[in-house]
């Protein structure tokens, strides 16, 4: 376990090394700059403001204060936005949309696995259909679609829900409704098939076959088996949703940092663009490791190496 | 010759040991005629209602948007005046006239935008679109994914290491930045293309819908990639294989016999599954507004508009959003039909 724990992060630093390498190049590649869409900007003071970013120095040795900066644990000051920090833009946006991705996850979780049991137990009733129906249209709708149909429906016509900002409960329903729309179809689908799968087993007519009830041959003999792909959907999903998904915050104006990241990209902020960057990339390495623990717990055959 | 009524002497006459003809041959035979591994599954295929469903609404959105533009009488940037913000099916004030002095006016089906642009034609020209890229972009990404995975399959040792932890690296990366800093490099270059003689075409096709084809390429090989090799590795393995190479085949015949037969079917499940991914990124992208240049509509760009005027013309939105989930939808069920009949043991 230990000697995989160390494996595992000297493995995740070199992948977060060179994501952060290829986005710095990558990025410093694309045409216009960070200060080249201001109006009224004088050459003079464009070349001032470049050089007190450090920007006017050789790519190679930006590169090289960049790491050495980001391992003593400095990401810089956003280019953009004056006297704010890298750091704490992540801090302030990224909780945020944690708060409605980690709900909304939950939500995903908590509808999607009991009805992809149910499905799979009633195999061929009209719930299963139901529910297969239902989970086959819902991976087809992109989420932009959901979002705007959401808003008309609630906040515009049947003015039900507030449709801007994040400040009561009730301005949580829909961004959440949204965001968890899509993996709650995915994980009934991908819970049905693998329930299937599992109960067609050898070892679930041996547990019938000695007497178990039916609770206990579900819950501790199906359930532990049939999980494992959803825990490897999940691990990834987990941190892709915590991050904010830019068109749900775009359109309820959630001020989160799946929002911010674009603003980044589309307005060159190198260095938000480098530190929002890493943070999902970590953030996404974390997820894997948990979901390999996860899977050792679960399912205690697998080895770790 | 005299018989012996204890005898169990069988009465044989010299006919009996005549060779026998090809009828009698043919009705020993038992097999019945060997069914292809096409033959099998289309017949499967065509059997599923739901797939065949699928694959009949694909073919008339196809013909919808590819053929049916041709000869609509409306164009998709025609600004027709006074026809602003049509209800679907209402007529402007100076059609109504027309028709009123006798004339046929074709009606606006879905309406018109705030530009006075039909929107039936639009919403074609936006699935046109969409269609293109799902089909061009999931053809790359198939031609890259395979040769990647299966060279890193064969190869094996360090060669696989190096591949598979590149792959690993692409897949870190948030796509969405790659998309949006590709999309904006690959500006610059394409223009310069498309000045060059010989190079018109890039004009005509539009170059973000070039940069979104090798953006596409660029980006979504790597699980097409992590597909191919998986399989090739494990089929590298299976006993047929080595009992085919134990009866003497050559490693041409099992990769085109064996590998190449098994690993189809993945592959044309994977693929067309990868359509509506494909879709889904183009509209994405097409509502950050970073897709398919103006006038050009995508179903992305037409819903993205629409969002403005959401309260007093929701039509605008619904069409598009009701066409683009129908083709994802349908494409789905196509790749899941497909997967049942081609490839039974992969289900998810």
């Amino acid at each position: 376990m230990g000697k995989y724990i160390v494996k595992r992060v000297l493995l995740a630093i070199v992948t977060i090394w060179a994501v952060a390498t290829i986005t710095f190049f990558l990025m410093n590649m694309v045409p216009g700059g960070p200060f080249m869409s201001e109006k009224a900007i004088s050459p003079a003071a464009q070349a001032a403001l470049e050089a007190k970013y450090g920007l006017d120095k050789p790519l190679f040795q930006q590169y090289i204060t960049y790491i050495t900066d980001a391992l003593h644990g400095d990401f810089g000051d956003s280019l953009r936005q004056r006297g704010r920090t890298v750091a704490s833009i992540i801090g302030t946006k990224f909780p945020v949309s944690a708060k409605v991705g980690g709900i909304s996850v939950l939500v995903a979780l908590c509808i999607g696995i009991p009805l992809g049991c149910i499905a799979a137990y009633r195999r061929g009733k009209f719930i299963d259909n139901f529910i297969s129906v239902v989970s086959t249209c819902g991976i087809a709708v992109p989420s932009f679609v959901i979002c705007t149909v959401l808003m008309y429906a609630f906040g515009v016509k049947l003015k039900w829900l507030p449709i801007l900002g994040l400040t009561g409960w009730k301005n949580y329903i829909m961004p959440v409704a949204a965001l968890a729309f899509y993996p709650t179809a995915y994980i009934m689908r991908l819970m049905r098939s693998s329930m299937l799968d599992v109960l067609g087993q050898d070892y679930m007519r041996t547990a019938k076959a000695k007497g178990l009830s039916q609770k206990v041959s579900l819950f501790k003999h199906a359930l532990r088996n049939a999980i494992l792909p959803v825990i490897t959907y999940v691990g990834p999903m987990l941190a892709y949703t915590l991050t904010g998904s830019f068109i749900v915050e775009k359109i309820f104006t959630i001020p989160g940092l799946g929002g911010e990241f674009i603003g980044a990209i589309t307005s060159r902020d190198y260095t938000l663009i480098m530190g929002t960057t890493i943070f999902l990339a970590t953030l996404l390495i974390i997820m894997n490791v948990i979901v390999d623990i996860v899977y050792k717990i679960v399912d205690p055959r697998i080895k770790l190496k | 010759m005299k018989e012996n009524p204890l005898s169990f002497q069988l009465k044989l006459n010299p006919d009996d040991f005549l060779p026998a003809s090809e009828e009698e041959k043919e009705s020993l035979v038992v097999m019945r005629e060997s069914v292809s591994f096409w033959k099998d599954g289309m017949r499967r295929l065509v059997k599923n209602k739901v797939a065949m469903a699928s694959l009949a609404i694909i073919i008339i959105i196809m013909i919808f948007s590819f053929i049916v533009p041709a000869f609509y009488p409306y164009s998709y940037k025609t600004q027709i005046k006074g026809a602003n913000n049509l209800a679907p099916m209402q007529y402007s004030a100076a059609e109504q006239e027309a028709i009123a002095a006798g004339e046929k006016v074709f009606p606006h089906i879905f309406g018109t935008d705030k530009m006075g642009r039909d929107y039936a034609i639009r919403v074609m020209l936006g699935s046109r679109v969409s269609l293109l890229v799902g089909l061009v972009a999931t053809a790359i990404v198939l031609l890259i994914g395979a040769t990647y995975g299966s060279i890193a399959a064969f190869a094996g040792g360090w060669v696989d290491l190096v591949m598979m932890r590149l792959v690993d690296i692409i897949y870190t990366i948030p796509d969405i930045l790659l998309i949006v800093l590709l999309s904006f490099a690959l500006e610059d270059p394409l223009e310069k293309l498309a000045a060059l003689p010989g190079f018109a075409w890039v004009g005509i096709v539009g170059k973000n819908l070039i940069s979104i084809f090798i953006v596409f390429a660029l980006l979504y090989w790597v699980g097409m990639a992590r597909m191919v090799r998986s399989q090739i590795l494990m089929l590298k393995e299976s006993e047929y294989v080595t009992a085919a190479r134990a009866l003497g085949a050559k490693s041409g015949r099992i990769i085109k016999k064996h590998l190449l037969t098994n690993c189809i079917g993945t592959l044309i499940v994977t693929t067309t599954l990868q359509i509506p991914s494909a879709i889904f990124t183009e509209s994405f992208l097409s509502f950050l507004g970073m897709g398919v240049a103006v006038p050009m509509p995508s179903l992305g760009s037409l819903a993205s508009e629409a969002i403005n005027g959401i309260n007093t013309y929701p039509y605008l939105l619904f069409i598009p959003a009701a066409v683009i989930s129908l083709i994802i939808l349908s494409f789905n069920l196509l790749g899941d039909g497909l997967r049942d009949a081609f490839d039974p043991k992969l289900k998810d």
